[in-house]
């Protein structure tokens, strides 16, 4: 977390008050809630009403999904398509596919091309043919694993152009590349704190005033009642002061971690079998590195490189309790073996050159000697 | 030396992990994940690869303060254990599913990636004991799994490593509570890990399927019942034979004899069941010397019991190496698909460990 973030936290917690209530204490802290909100909107380009506190980035994603969903097929209950990426997070996905088993959703995939980006063509033949059929689109704004950074606004508009309201899951780019909510032409858009150096467990989903969703969680009435619970202040702090601090530097953080993702590239590109998975320059997250060695196992990689002191991750987190092979790499077209030789490094505030350098001096052997495990341990070779 | 110490998520992988911590060893953590059901992790029922197993091995690693990771070995596992498993119930056997898996995973596939990966030795949680390559039961008789683990050869054997083999079970559960591990009271697994329902009979139906044969009298060649397929039978099986009428004598009657070809179960009195001399295939000499003649020990024919005094002889019989083992006394329950253990007696040290083989045939008639 930024220091900053922390400071401002601790100060909330030190005089601690219900933003409900009408007494003293309560219009401190909903003084406080207000004005992080309303931060938050000037940062991102929305209303301070646009924004709903949530309780992390997930929640903000199921209750876009959920809630929209369910709206929509209250207004009219022919909208039965929910139209997604093939790479969305499972936070996308699983809502999605829970709709579709439970509620009657009927989950459309929308294919990504070989650098992991959504083509804006597929989404009009699409709409054109179901738009009236349609509850909701949904489309990541930045891909977690390969950092590809998608066509929203065009994607937008196509949804504008057919009435369908498109949200857009901008979990890894808020904070890290510029986002403008008004001018994106969304209808929801969901952040979450921790990805931008603020407090986990603290989220948001941006929502247009105009677009129905139907509350996830009933109670108090919080947040334009469509999120009751009584809010997470010191959260709300903490995620406004790391997206002010974050926006602040954005230019000056992305040519340096820029640089330094694409020295890291480079290193990672000289090892015998190596190729980088997602796009290239301006359309790739600044810092994110995504790589697949040939013929060896991720999950063998992962664990020398952290016996070395080098932190890096097979698949996305949140699936890394096992390491399946992951279904990014599969929608861009690549089989098992390649989706399961690949590491994913992530670079940020703190990373310095002496880190790559590191990386860099360790990475060749590293693969030797997992290539060498890989075979041994899978039959006739890699797995395909 | 390096380390790596399988951790089911039960308390004795735990206690053997940290044991070899305190030796002084660089100890890795891993998890396998053996189910082939990608959201078993995620809805997954108890067994050895529930998500709460996974759970229950990583925080113990915290415990520890070692460094754990979870590696997939689904498709392995069900391609050497889980299919073997079901192809041996097919063809009239009764495979020991644990045997397989020291065999063809724990101490083939996973030490073969632990060396590779710079490990020096495999810890695991099994009660045995083993010294200077020597392999012994455990301390603890009760929870001795030296039978599982005598499929090992010599070079298996000598990158492993059974930290809890001389100690009683209970004190690994004392010592894992004094340890802070919240494993120490969780109860012993048992049954066979990937049928968490304990109802074999059932998963083997359901993947093999409807295979219409005879129950008939060893006797008279009467046909008793009909049933559904071979692989609900298991030589000395008494229980749910499907005969409707006792038998003339009164006498309970067992499965003596299951022919896969025709679907055949055949059933007798207690004197069929007797068995006074096994061969036994894929033979495995501990020592890594083949003997060379016969040797006097105890045989053992399944995983708890089934102990007779006997004389083995190595042998090569079909360009395999297989042992012939004529007992002294008769043993009843030899069940094809078994293992036929070799152990030298040893009361002080524990019983030795000399050899192994894979129990293909039987025979009642005592070799003159």
């Amino acid at each position: 977390m930024l220091p900053e973030a922390v400071e401002a936290m601790t100060a909330v917690y030190a005089h601690p008050g219900n933003a409900s209530s009408l007494h003293g204490s309560g219009r401190r802290a909903r003084r406080r809630l207000e004005e992080s909100r309303e931060s938050i909107a000037a940062a991102l380009g929305a209303r301070p009403s646009e924004v709903i506190f949530t309780g992390g980035g997930t929640e903000a994603d199921n209750l876009a999904i959920k809630g929209i969903y369910r709206a929509r097929r209250a207004e009219n209950a022919a909208r039965t398509r929910i139209v997604v990426s093939a790479v969305e997070h499972h936070a996308i996905l699983d809502p999605a596919q829970w709709l579709a088993d439970n509620e009657g959703a009927e989950l459309v995939v929308l294919p990504v091309d070989v650098t992991g980006v959504v083509s804006p063509d597929d989404l009009r033949a699409e709409l054109a043919a179901h738009a009236a059929s349609t509850a909701l689109v949904s489309v990541m704004w930045a891909n977690n694993e390969v950092g590809a950074i998608q066509p929203i606004t065009e994607l937008a508009a196509l949804g504008v152009e057919f009435g369908v309201p498109v949200h857009s899951d901008a979990i890894q780019a808020v904070g890290h590349v510029a986002v403008d909510f008004a001018a994106s032409g969304l209808s929801a858009l969901s952040l979450a704190a921790h990805k931008f150096g603020g407090p986990q467990g603290t989220g948001a989903l941006l929502l247009r005033r105009d677009v129905a969703c139907v509350p996830l969680l009933h109670g108090g009435g919080h947040e334009r009642d469509i999120r009751s619970g009584t809010q997470d202040v010191a959260g709300a702090v903490g995620m406004a002061t790391a997206l002010r601090i974050s926006t602040e530097s954005m230019e000056s953080a992305t040519t340096r971690i820029t640089r330094l993702r694409d020295r890291l590239l480079d290193a990672l590109l000289d090892v015998p079998g190596a190729s980088v998975n997602g796009p290239v320059g301006a359309l790739r997250l600044p810092g994110n590195a995504h790589v697949t060695f040939g013929d060896c196992e991720g999950d063998s990689l992962l664990m020398l490189l952290d016996a070395n002191g080098i932190e890096c991750s097979t698949g996305s987190a949140c699936t890394a309790g096992v390491a399946r092979a992951s279904h990014v790499l599969l929608a861009m077209g690549f089989d098992m073996a390649h989706a399961r030789g690949s590491l994913r490094f992530s670079l940020g505030a703190t990373t310095t050159d002496a880190d790559v350098d590191a990386v860099a001096q360790v990475i060749g052997d590293v693969v030797d000697r997992a290539r060498t495990a890989g075979l041994v341990s899978v039959r006739g070779g890699v797995r395909s | 030396m390096r380390v790596l110490a399988a951790m089911s998520g039960g308390v004795d992988s735990a206690v053997a992990a940290a044991r070899a911590v305190d030796a002084g060893h660089d100890v890795v953590g891993v998890h396998l994940a053996l189910s082939t059901a990608p959201g078993a992790l995620r809805t997954g029922s108890r067994g050895c690869c529930s998500r709460e197993d996974a759970d229950d091995a990583r925080r113990a690693a915290d415990v520890l303060g070692i460094p754990f990771y979870v590696w997939d070995f689904a498709d392995r596992f069900k391609e050497d254990v889980i299919d073997e498993f079901v192809d041996a119930y097919a063809e009239g056997q009764t495979p020991n599913p644990c045997l397989t898996c020291n065999e063809k995973i724990k101490f083939a596939a996973l030490a073969d990636k632990a060396i590779a990966l710079g490990f020096d030795a495999l810890a695991t949680g099994h009660y045995a004991r083993l010294s200077g390559g020597e392999l012994r039961r455990a301390v603890d008789d009760d929870k001795d799994q030296s039978y599982v683990l005598a499929v090992l050869d010599h070079a298996q054997l000598s990158r492993a490593m059974f930290p809890c083999g001389d100690t009683p079970k209970p004190q690994i559960r004392d010592e894992a509570a004094r340890r802070g591990l919240s494993v120490a009271d969780k109860p012993d697994s048992h049954d066979i890990c990937f049928i968490p329902t304990g109802d074999t009979r059932a998963f083997l139906g359901a993947r093999i399927g409807i295979r219409p044969g005879a129950v008939v009298d060893a006797d008279s060649g009467e046909r008793l019942a009909e049933h559904e397929g071979v692989h609900g039978f298991t030589i000395g099986q008494r229980k749910g034979l499907g005969i409707e009428a006792p038998a003339a004598d009164g006498k309970p009657r067992y499965v003596t004899g299951i022919d896969p070809e025709s679907g055949t179960v055949t059933v007798g009195s207690a004197e069929h069941l007797q068995v006074w001399t096994i061969e036994a295939g894929r033979a495995v000499w501990t020592s890594g010397q083949v003997p060379d003649g016969p040797v006097d020990c105890v045989v053992q024919v399944r995983a708890h019991g089934g102990l007779a005094p006997a004389r083995a002889t190595p042998v090569t019989r079909d360009g395999e190496a297989r042992i012939d083992i004529e007992l002294a006394q008769p043993l009843t329950g030899v069940a094809r698909g078994q293992a036929a253990v070799l152990y030298l007696p040893d009361e002080d040290a524990g019983d030795l460990v000399i050899g192994s083989g894979r129990i293909i045939g039987t025979s009642s008639l005592a070799k003159v």
